[in-house]
C-alpha cells in the first residue's frame, strides 16, 4: 500500500497465464474491454477535455446585447479570474476545514463502533451491526430530509428538548450550520466505514490476542497497541475517500438552503458555487474554468494526504 | 504488505469467521469453557462486558432513533406533526398512516408512483448494464494480456479519485451538445460505466475462474463468447450479484447528476421529486411536510428490503472494497 497502487497491482494477475498466446487472443481479450473503454472516453476522458476546452472562452455581449452574444477565445482569463475570486477560495477553505474536521470524528467514531462489536460476544453482533448499518440503507436525500425535519423547532423533537435543558439551540444558525450538516453526514456514513474497519479487524490473527492476554494485557491495551495499527491502511483509505467526498459536498447545503437561505449562501461550497455559476449565471466558460481548478486542488489533498497516511511509523 | 495478498486474507478471515458460528451451536451453555468457542473478549471481567455492551447500546440509539422518528411521523397526520414537540415526538399520535398513504399516492396525479417507477428503471437498468460491462472488462483485464493492459487497469484505478460530482458538469456541457439533456439517457448512459465495479470484477475473476478450466474449454472448441456468457459469468454469479447490488444502491442513490439532467417532472427520479416537494414550501408556500416524510420513508423501504436480502453479497463486496 506504500507505493502507488495502480502500478504493482496491474501485474499480479499474470504470474499464472494461460499457455497459447496467440495474437487473436490478445485481440479477443481487449475486445472484452472495449464497451468499459469506449463508455471510459465518452463519459471521463471526453467531457473533461471539453471541459477544458470550454475553460478558454467567454461569452461577449456585444454592444447593448441588442446583437446577441459572440464566444471568444481568452486565454488563461477564466482561470485567473478564478484565482482571484475570493468567494471561490473562501468556499473552498470552508469546506477543507470541514472535512478535516469531520473526518477524524467520524473515523474515531467507526472505529470506536467496530472496536466495542470487535470486543462484544457473538449473539450481540449480529443483533448491533444491523443497527449500525439501518443508517447507511437511508438514501442521502432522504437521510439530509428527515434530518433537517429533525432539528426544525416546528416538526422536530430536538430543539425543544435542548430548551427544556435550558439550551436555546438554532440548528440553521450559521455558527450551528457546520454543526448540524457535520451530524447528519457523520449518521449516514459511520454504518458503512464501520463494516469496513470491522472487516478489516476480523482479519487480525487471533493467537496475536491470545499471546497478549498471556503476558498480561487488557482488552483495552489489545485494543489500542494491536488492532489499532491493524487497520490502519483501511482507515486512511477511508478518510482520504471521505475527504474527497467532503470537499465536493452539494446535496445536503442546497438542502439546508431551501430553510435558511440567508445563512447557506448561493456559494457556501464549490460545487454549489459551480452550480449556480452554470445554471443561475449562466457563466458556462468560467463554471468549466472553477472546474478544472476544483479538480486540481482535490488531486493535490488527496496526494498530499495520501503520502501522510501512509508514512512509515516503525 | 500487498494489496492483492491483504485481499484474500481478508475475504478468507471473514468467511471463517461467518462459518464459525453456524445456528446449530448449543446456545444455552452457561459456563462455556473451551476457549477457542469464545468471542475475542472472552478474558474480559463482568464490567468490561457490561462496558462494552452500554457503549453498543449508545451507538444503536444514535443509528436507529431518526428513523424510528420518521417512522412515527409517517402515522401521523400534519397537524399531529406539528402538535408534538420534543420528546412526544418519537411516539405515535393518531394512527393516520393509510391516509398519508393514500394522499402521497395519489398528490398531482399519482406523480409519486411515476418516481418510483422511473427510479427503479434507472436503477435497474443502469445496474444490469453496467455489471455486464464490468464482467466482461473485468474478465478481460484479469485473463488477457494485450497491449495497454496495466495501463488500461492504471486508469481503472484511478477513476476512482476523479471526483463524479466535478465530472458531472462537464457531462452537462457535453450532453447539452448531443442534445440528450432532458433524455432518459443522459441519466442512464453515465451510469453504465463504472470503474470500480471493474476493479472489483478484475479480483473476483482472479480468484474464481481458474485459466485451466478456460484452456480446455478452448481446446473443447468453445468460442470466446460462449466461454464468456456460459462459464465465466456462471462462475463469478456471487461476484456479479455484489457489482450488482452496489451499482444499484449507488443509482438509487443519485441525486447531483438527475437534477442537472432531467427538466420534466415525468422522468425525475424519487430523490429529485422528494427535493421538489420539500421546496414547495418556499417556493409557493405550500407545506408538503407530511408528504415529504411519508415519500422518504416509502423510497427508502424497498432499498432497505433489497439490501438485507442481499447482505451476503454486500459484506464480501465491502470486504474486498476496503482494500482496494
Amino acid at each position: 500500500m506504500t507505493s502507488t497502487g495502480a502500478a504493482p497491482d496491474a501485474d499480479v494477475g499474470d504470474a499464472r497465464r494461460p499457455r497459447h498466446w496467440t495474437s487473436a487472443l490478445k485481440w479477443k481479450g481487449a475486445a472484452f474491454t472495449a464497451p468499459f473503454f469506449a463508455g471510459f472516453v465518452l463519459l471521463f476522458i471526453i467531457p473533461l477535455g471539453y471541459a477544458v476546452w470550454q475553460a478558454f472562452f467567454r461569452e461577449q455581449t456585444s454592444g447593448l446585447g441588442l446583437s446577441g452574444t459572440t464566444t471568444e477565445f481568452v486565454w488563461f482569463d477564466n482561470f485567473a479570474k478564478a484565482f482571484e475570486d475570493a468567494t471561490f477560495w473562501a468556499a473552498i477553505t470552508r469546506v477543507l476545514v470541514f472535512a478535516f474536521i469531520v473526518v477524524p470524528v467520524m473515523l474515531a467514531i467507526s472505529l470506536a463502533m467496530a472496536l466495542l462489536l470487535d470486543m462484544a460476544k457473538r449473539r450481540a453482533v449480529r443483533f448491533f451491526r444491523l443497527g449500525f448499518l439501518v443508517p447507511y440503507m437511508v438514501p442521502g436525500i432522504v437521510a439530509a430530509l428527515m434530518w433537517i425535519y429533525i432539528y426544525s423547532p416546528r416538526s422536530g423533537p430536538l430543539t425543544p428538548v435542548f430548551a427544556d435543558l435550558g439550551l436555546g439551540v438554532n440548528f440553521f444558525a450559521s455558527e450551528m450550520l457546520w454543526v448540524s450538516i457535520g451530524n447528519l453526514i457523520i449518521w449516514n456514513t459511520i454504518g458503512f466505514n464501520m463494516l469496513i474497519i470491522y472487516a478489516a479487524l476480523l482479519s487480525v490473527p487471533r493467537e496475536l490476542f491470545d499471546a497478549a492476554r498471556v503476558d498480561g494485557a487488557s482488552e483495552w491495551r489489545i485494543a489500542w497497541s494491536i488492532k489499532i495499527p491493524h487497520v490502519r491502511a483501511p482507515l486512511a483509505l477511508v478518510g482520504m475517500l471521505s475527504i474527497i467526498g467532503l470537499v465536493q459536498i452539494f446535496n445536503e447545503p442546497l438542502l439546508f438552503r431551501q430553510i435558511s437561505p440567508e445563512t447557506v449562501t448561493k456559494d457556501f461550497t464549490p460545487i454549489l458555487f459551480i452550480y449556480n455559476q452554470a445554471f443561475d449565471a449562466n457563466n458556462y466558460h468560467y463554471a468549466a474554468a472553477v472546474s478544472v481548478l476544483l479538480a486540481l486542488v482535490i488531486g493535490i489533498v488527496s496526494f498530499v494526504y495520501y503520502k501522510l497516511a501512509n508514512r512509515p511509523t516503525t | 504488505m500487498t494489496a492483492p495478498s491483504r485481499t484474500a486474507d481478508d475475504s478468507t478471515a471473514h468467511e471463517t469467521a461467518r462459518r464459525a458460528a453456524p445456528p446449530s451451536r448449543p446456545r444455552r451453555r452457561r459456563r462455556p469453557r473451551a476457549a477457542e468457542d469464545m468471542p475475542v473478549g472472552h478474558g474480559q471481567s463482568r464490567t468490561g462486558q457490561l462496558f462494552v455492551l452500554a457503549g453498543l447500546g449508545l451507538f444503536f440509539v444514535y443509528s436507529v432513533a431518526p428513523v424510528w422518528w420518521l417512522i412515527v411521523s409517517a402515522t401521523k397526520d400534519q397537524r399531529d406533526l406539528y402538535a408534538s414537540p420534543g420528546l412526544e415526538g418519537l411516539w405515535f399520535g393518531d394512527f393516520n398512516l393509510v391516509e398519508n398513504l393514500k394522499l402521497v399516492l395519489t398528490y398531482d396525479d399519482g406523480v409519486f408512483v411515476r418516481w418510483t417507477l422511473n427510479t427503479v428503471f434507472y436503477s435497474g437498468v443502469g445496474a444490469l448494464v453496467s455489471t455486464v460491462i464490468a464482467l466482461a472488462a473485468g474478465y478481460g483485464i484479469s485473463k488477457f494480456r494485450f497491449r495497454g493492459r496495466s495501463i488500461a487497469l492504471g486508469f481503472v484505478v484511478a477513476t476512482f479519485l476523479v471526483p463524479g460530482m466535478l465530472l458531472a458538469f462537464p457531462l452537462y456541457l457535453l450532453f447539452s451538445k448531443m442534445g440528450l439533456v432532458d433524455t432518459v439517457w443522459a441519466v442512464l448512459i453515465p451510469s453504465f460505466v463504472n470503474a470500480f465495479s471493474v476493479y472489483l470484477a478484475k479480483v473476483y475473476c482472479d480468484s474464481s475462474v481458474p485459466d485451466e478450466l478456460l484452456d480446455a474449454a478452448r481446446v473443447d472448441g468453445a468460442g470466446e463468447l460462449r466461454l464468456f456468457f456460459q462459464i465465466v459469468v456462471r462462475i463469478m454469479t456471487s461476484g456479479a450479484a455484489t457489482i450488482f447490488l452496489l451499482a444499484f444502491v449507488g443509482a438509487w442513490n443519485s441525486f447531483f447528476l438527475p437534477l442537472m439532467m432531467l427538466r420534466g417532472s415525468d422522468k425525475w427520479t424519487l430523490a429529485l421529486g422528494l427535493y421538489a416537494w420539500a421546496g414547495k414550501r418556499v417556493e409557493s408556500g405550500t407545506d408538503l411536510t407530511s408528504l415529504v416524510i411519508m415519500g422518504s420513508l416509502l423510497s427508502t423501504i424497498p432499498l432497505a428490503i433489497f439490501m438485507i436480502a442481499m447482505a451476503r453479497f454486500w459484506r464480501s463486496g465491502v470486504t474486498l472494497g476496503s482494500l482496494k
